[in-house]
């Protein structure tokens, strides 16, 4: 029995030892485990012109504008629109193709760099999906901010 | 209470009379709940129908973290205890859960490309269940590294008590750090962002899973004591 015992207290002792081992890594890797900045941390950590970083927020209500533009003598679609925080907002230029759940209102992650002149060009733009599963029919704004609240 | 069980004989004649029970239960389930998932329920308002992967891949999610909490028990008991159907327990498990993390990745590969527009991206969560496969394959590869099983049994213990770290990290990842992965619909503390009729088939889904892997679980234990009944035999004949 006292055998036991001892292999238990080694056990726990190790394991809280490791355990907050672990801790203490985690939360000074924060800045690398992270995905994405939202667009408050981009605007206070001063990030250098030319870096790739991701940024992550609401796309705002009526802010996606589509306007063709030349380069090269081809012309292509340049997509733009504002990632939100609710505090703070960045406007994104973006060549390509939206993903299919891409929308105003709703949770986006882009990739790419700031540029000098404080425009962030997206490399890749990636449709954030929310916790809410919900059928069609109720879909109204209304009942959704009412979900939204309740979380 | 528990000790009555804990040896391997009555354990084994519990088991063979609970087994075809809970492997029939599973596969009525699995037809109810795939029946429910794809005719009963209605697609997201704005996923469409992809949603319907949830159905397979959050209960297998669920899963893969499960078992892995029955093998990390069953390593206390092991290194404390040494009762040697911990050891049985945690093999049996350790290519079930191996199974269901792989799964819980392909489907939710599958499910990303059309909703996120990629298949793969390194955030939190999806890495540390990534990680999750590899402390399994690490746990499997242990098992099976010596001739000495019960060597192997007690460093493979040792792995699986280190990798519950990883535990937490994959349940709250969502929470802790910004991912791209949504965080979790169903809690305890608020009601679920689920609707209603997307319950019912996750629901079922996840009880057929869970008599799956019990089914399983039986299957392997009961091939694992015949195994090393037969260790001991061959060890007896040698002497």
């Amino acid at each position: 029995m006292k055998q036991k015992n001892k292999r238990l207290l080694v056990l726990t002792l190790s394991l809280i030892l490791f355990a907050t081992g672990s801790v203490i890594i985690l939360t000074n890797l924060r800045d690398n485990l992270i995905f994405f900045y939202s667009p408050s941390e981009v605007m206070e950590k001063k990030i250098k012109p030319n870096q790739t970083i991701r940024l992550g927020g609401m796309v705002k209500e009526e802010s996606l504008q589509k306007k063709v533009i030349n380069i090269d003598g081809r012309s292509l679609e340049e997509i733009s629109f504002i990632v939100t925080d609710f505090n703070e907002e960045i406007k994104i230029y973006y060549i390509g193709i939206l993903p299919d759940l891409f929308k105003e209102g709703q949770g986006v992650v882009v990739e790419g760099i700031v540029e000098n002149n404080g425009i962030f060009n997206a490399k890749y733009v990636l449709a954030k999906h929310d916790e809410n599963y919900m059928p069609p029919e109720i879909n109204d704004i209304e009942s959704i901010k009412d979900r939204r609240n309740d979380i | 209470m528990i000790f009555k069980f804990a040896n391997p004989l009555k354990f084994q004649k519990l088991t063979d009379s609970i087994q075809p029970f809970v492997s029939y239960l599973a596969l009525i389930l699995l037809i109810l709940g795939l029946f429910f998932g794809f005719f009963m329920s209605p697609p997201d308002y704005l996923q469409g129908e992809t949603v319907r992967i949830m159905y397979v891949h959050v209960p297998c999610a669920w899963f893969s973290l499960m078992i892995y909490s029955v093998i990390a028990l069953c390593a206390v008991f092991a290194i404390v205890f040494k009762h040697t159907l911990a050891y049985i327990i945690s093999r049996a498990c350790a290519p079930i859960g191996a199974c269901f993390t792989i799964a819980t990745l392909l489907t939710g590969s599958i499910w990303g490309k059309p909703t996120w527009g990629t298949w793969w991206v390194w955030d939190a969560r999806l890495t540390s269940e990534l990680i999750l496969l590899f402390i399994y394959i690490g746990l499997m590869i242990i098992h099976n590294s010596y001739d000495d099983k019960s060597k192997s049994d007690r460093y493979a213990s040792i792995l699986a008590l280190i990798g519950v770290v990883n535990l937490p990290i994959i349940k709250w990842s969502v929470d802790w750090w910004n991912t791209l992965h949504q965080p979790a619909s169903i809690s305890k503390f608020s009601s679920p962002s689920i609707d209603s009729s997307m319950m019912v088939p996750l629901f079922i889904m996840t009880f057929s899973i869970f008599c799956f892997f019990i089914s399983i679980l039986l299957i392997r234990i009961k091939g694992e004591i015949i195994q090393r009944k037969i260790d001991v035999l061959r060890l007896n004949q040698l002497k």
